[in-house]
């Protein structure tokens, strides 16, 4: 087939249409988590701990029974009984049992007629607390003498002798590092800190759940991974996973942040003990900030050794991630990732993962890359500056390629990041004069991406257009590159495909839309599932015809005879095969299941200007510019959102962004005020370059785009500040405060 | 629970009365009285912007109005700005020029964008940034927001012109 011929030329992919859904979101017609509502339904609401540890000695709801319009309270006795590993830690998370971990721990939920009274009622319920030693540092959490979260909760991997709050121990290397460093011109040894970050999506979570006392149970939510939902809910209930069925709604916004329940398992608690009643559960934006998974915080000590010509001879790296009041820090991927960029003979990677009063961390794009990112391109740039070498050609000097051995063992396929060094080389943006108190900074990054589990159909309707299921939620336009991907694979038109997403009962299980996999794995599984389409199309023309279906040939949306020697026929067109289905062997539909494990990495590079005020510390980003290999852009626009996006979250992180925790363990900056992300005045235009180096992997050469944009963003900001100030910035945010006592001391010094 | 009080608004162009909790939010209201489910929450403290309507003329966020103080005011909702069938300019601007991601601002953001239109229609890149800085999205890093409200306020200057 055509598909399979050569380099692929694309009649659709590759163009910039209007997106299938977005007539009804710009009408506010798409339903979002809270949009849906059932007869009879009740609201929810969860009380929280005020503690950032504490002993829960006794819970009393009588009050709150009382008020008129509550129909249940639940608390961890509702829950399911002997759970373990990561099963217990999310049910924990979501409904503290023997203790209130962090400061905004769930303790029990209220269901009621309305969210007011759900909201009065949760007021009206006794908590006797014992509060606790707390601690909410990485590096005091690992302190002899730090109050234990929990005892017993650390692996296999974590050797003796370290403190109960790490949890988990990664390390891994190759060569010589002594060797390495002797080789060194110039060894540098620096400490970086980076602080919690939130995913920050608007849309805060929500739900509308139903269960029944048979075990039945249904539920809609705001999710990227309505699968991992189920399983996680029928785990913590106690239920069968296949009895519950999650259907997502549109999703306003994740990150990471929604690949995981903190409220799905409670309103399905609450609806059992309500009787059945349909619960709606939605939580406020000081809930989101407080008591969902904001990204690990992290301790980094980095050395590296290079020549004075620029190559890097060794590096090494210790990294403490604080994960809150569970396992699950990404150790493995900030370790792994680390020093991926650069071919490294002698390396070394120590991983702590570290447990602390703090809500349980979640995935948060590129998870643990952005702060390996800030110790690595922080280093790399202050010994460029050291050596008098150009920033862009010391990457390019020791560049990973094809063939070369990555630092965390395999060899790596056709990768992008040389092209993306030259395209940032050669672009104006680089080559742009500065003025006083202004500086230039750059920075790679990497994301491995991901495969995972994929189940995708593709239905021919009787006038011949297509309907397509996929299981990975649209976050972010995915149901036009779906499209695209079909209109490529049947030659018909984009308008012709529409794009589903399917509920738990609809498809085999499939992974969240995260590790940048949606594209790559859910795009193949359709253009499979249509492949396997194309192949019933051409028989059923065979079959008309009375030839062998191997001299049938699809091309543009008809089957046509293969040649001359195949005999003299009309084309077929896919509507006029698909009038005919029902008489001529029934329907005709494709699927695809598979864990794809062909992804390819995407590697950026980072330009950014900034001006630093030096009487006050603001940082204004001047001009930004990202480069990033996405394989194939099938939908150039939606892939340049990416970009942006990550850009901009990045940007958020390294200026602003950081949870705040008092000396009492409780958030300080739980609202939007405080916990300040970008908004469109602090903000230039982003320039977007794609590379294009195609992912064997994938029919069309897709790699994943989604996570590397966050990456480069924090070294790059703090390398620019750098330029721009003489000073150089190793603990993020730089926060006006913060650079301003940095200019101050620099001055004194 | 207090009582109740008689609330009437004029939303999108209809008359509505109702009871409702003098401490309740006019957000609610809208959502949960009138279905009117385009207004999004997403902070409840005025700074996302996810809830902007237009109350009296003006750019309000209804998360942190009560209702009672909306009471006999004319509101307009994304829904009353225009629907599928005849888009407004910059609901088509935004759909053109891919001005969203996951779309959860989208609403609030053309909401409010028809009132800075109205505010200043030869807006800058800057007037556009600082004029939509109530607006919080954390998909798009903004470029096609910006873009899509200055193509549109360049498009109702162009129909203007043509007009005159």
């Amino acid at each position: 087939m055509a598909l399979d011929s050569g380099k692929p030329k694309f009649k659709y992919i590759g163009t910039r249409p209007n997106r299938p859904d977005g007539l009804d979101k710009v009408t506010g017609r798409a339903r979002y988590g809270a949009d849906i509502s059932a007869p009879g339904m009740l609201h929810g609401a969860i009380l929280r701990s005020p503690h950032a540890h504490a002993k829960i000695l006794k819970i009393d709801a009588s009050k709150a029974l009382a008020l008129k319009g509550v129909k249940a309270v639940v608390t961890r006795a509702d829950f399911a009984d002997g759970l373990s590993g990561e099963d217990w830690n999310i049910q924990e998370n979501c409904m503290a049992g023997e203790k209130a971990l962090y400061d905004g721990h769930a303790v029990a939920a209220v269901a009621a007629t309305s969210a007011l009274i759900a909201r009065d009622a949760i007021k009206l319920i006794d908590v006797d607390y014992e509060p606790l030693p707390h601690v909410t540092d990485v590096d005091a959490a690992m302190a002899e003498g730090a109050p234990v979260i929990r005892d017993g909760a650390a692996d296999y991997s974590v050797p003796e002798g370290l403190h109960p709050n790490v949890v988990r121990y990664f390390e891994s290397g190759r060569g010589d590092l002594d060797e390495g460093f002797a080789k060194a011109d110039l060894v540098l040894k620096r400490h970086y800190t980076t602080e919690a970050a939130h995913q920050g999506y608007i849309e805060p979570h929500a739900c509308l759940a139903q269960l029944g006392a048979d075990g039945k149970g249904e539920l809609w939510c705001c999710t990227q991974g309505h699968w991992y939902v189920r399983q996680m809910c029928a785990a913590a209930l106690g239920l069968e996973v296949s009895q519950l069925k999650v259907t997502p709604s549109e999703i306003g916004g994740g990150f990471g942040g929604k690949t995981t329940v903190f409220i799905d398992p409670v309103a399905l608690a609450l609806s059992r003990k309500a009787g059945g009643k349909p619960v709606k559960l939605v939580m406020s934006r000081s809930e989101v900030l407080r008591a969902t998974g904001p990204t690990a915080s992290a301790s980094m000590d980095i050395k590296m050794g290079m020549t004075k010509d620029g190559k890097i001879t060794a590096a090494s790296g210790t990294y403490r991630m604080q994960g809150g009041a569970f396992p699950g820090a990404p150790v493995d991927e900030t370790t792994v990732l680390a020093f991926a960029n650069y071919n490294i003979e002698h390396v070394h990677h120590v991983g702590y993962d570290v447990m602390s009063n703090r809500p349980k961390q979640a995935a948060y794009r590129a998870p643990g890359a952005p702060m390996a990112a800030f110790g690595t391109e922080s280093i790399i740039d202050e010994m460029a500056t050291q050596l008098g070498l150009d920033p862009l050609e010391i990457r390019l000097k020791n560049a990973v390629k094809e063939g070369v051995r990555a630092t965390y063992g395999p060899k790596f396929p056709a990768v992008g990041l040389i092209e993306t060094l030259e395209a940032a080389q050669s672009h104006d943006n680089y080559a742009v004069p500065l003025g006083p108190n202004q500086g230039r900074g750059v920075a790679s990054g990497f994301w491995l991406n991901w495969g995972g589990d994929t189940s995708a159909s593709v239905a021919i309707s009787e006038d011949g257009t297509v309907a397509v299921t996929v299981g990975t939620p649209d976050i972010g336009g995915s149901r036009a590159s779906m499209a695209l991907m079909a209109a490529e694979a049947f030659g018909i038109p984009y308008e012709n495909v529409r794009v589903h997403i399917g509920d738990t009962a609809s498809l085999g299980i499939n992974e969240p839309t995260h590790g940048s996999r949606a594209t790559y794995a859910s795009g193949l599984a359709v253009i499979q599932s249509a492949k396997e389409c194309i192949q019933k199309l051409s028989k059923r023309a065979a079959e008309a015809w009375g030839i062998d279906p191997d001299a049938v040939i699809w091309e543009d949306g008809f089957a046509r005879p293969s040649g001359p020697n195949a005999g003299e026929f009309e084309p077929m067109s896919i509507a006029e095969i698909a009038g005919n289905m029902s008489s001529s062997g029934g329907p005709i539909s494709g699927h695809f299941e598979a864990s794809p494990e062909t992804y390819g990495g995407s590697f950026g590079t980072h330009v950014v200007d900034v001006e630093v005020d030096p009487e006050t510390g603001r940082t204004t980003v001047l001009r930004y510019l990202v480069v990033q290999d996405a394989g194939k852009a099938i939908h150039p626009s939606y892939v340049e959102g990416q970009f942006q996006g990550g850009a901009a979250q990045g940007i958020g992180w390294a200026l602003n962004e950081e949870y705040i925790y008092g000396e009492d363990g409780r958030l300080q900056n739980p609202i939007f005020l405080d916990y300040r992300v970008p908004v469109a005045s602090d903000l230039p235009m982003i320039d977007t370059v794609i590379v294009e180096v195609p992912n064997p992997g994938h029919p069309y050469g897709v790699r994943g785009v989604g996570e590397t944009g966050i990456t480069p963003p924090l070294p790059a900001i703090a390398n620019a500040i750098a330029a721009a100030t003489g000073v150089r910035f190793t603990k993020l945010p730089l926060t006006p405060p913060r650079v301003l006592a940095g200019i101050k001391a620099a001055k004194n010094a | 629970m207090t009582d109740k009080m008689h609330v009437k608004l004029n939303v999108n162009g209809e008359d509505h009365e109702f009871l409702a909790e003098p401490r309740e939010l006019l957000i609610y209201a809208l959502r949960e009285k009138l279905n009117l489910t385009g207004p999004h929450v997403g902070c409840e403290t005025t700074h996302c912007g996810a809830c902007t309507v237009t109350l009296d003329g003006k750019s309000v966020k209804s998360c942190t109005v009560f209702v009672a103080q909306a009471n006999g005011a004319e509101i307009t909702t994304i829904e009353g700005i225009g629907n599928p069938d005849n888009l407004h300019v910059l609901q088509e601007a935004f759909r053109e020029h891919h001005g969203l991601q996951c779309g959860f601002c989208t609403p609030g953001m053309i909401t409010r964008a028809t009132k800075l239109l109205e505010e200043n229609p030869n807006p800058t890149e800057e007037d556009v940034r600082f004029g939509m800085a109530g607006n919080i999205c954390r998909c798009t890093g903004y470029q096609n927001i910006v873009k899509s409200v200055l193509a549109a306020a360049s498009e109702l200057n162009g129909a203007k012109e043509a007009a005159q």
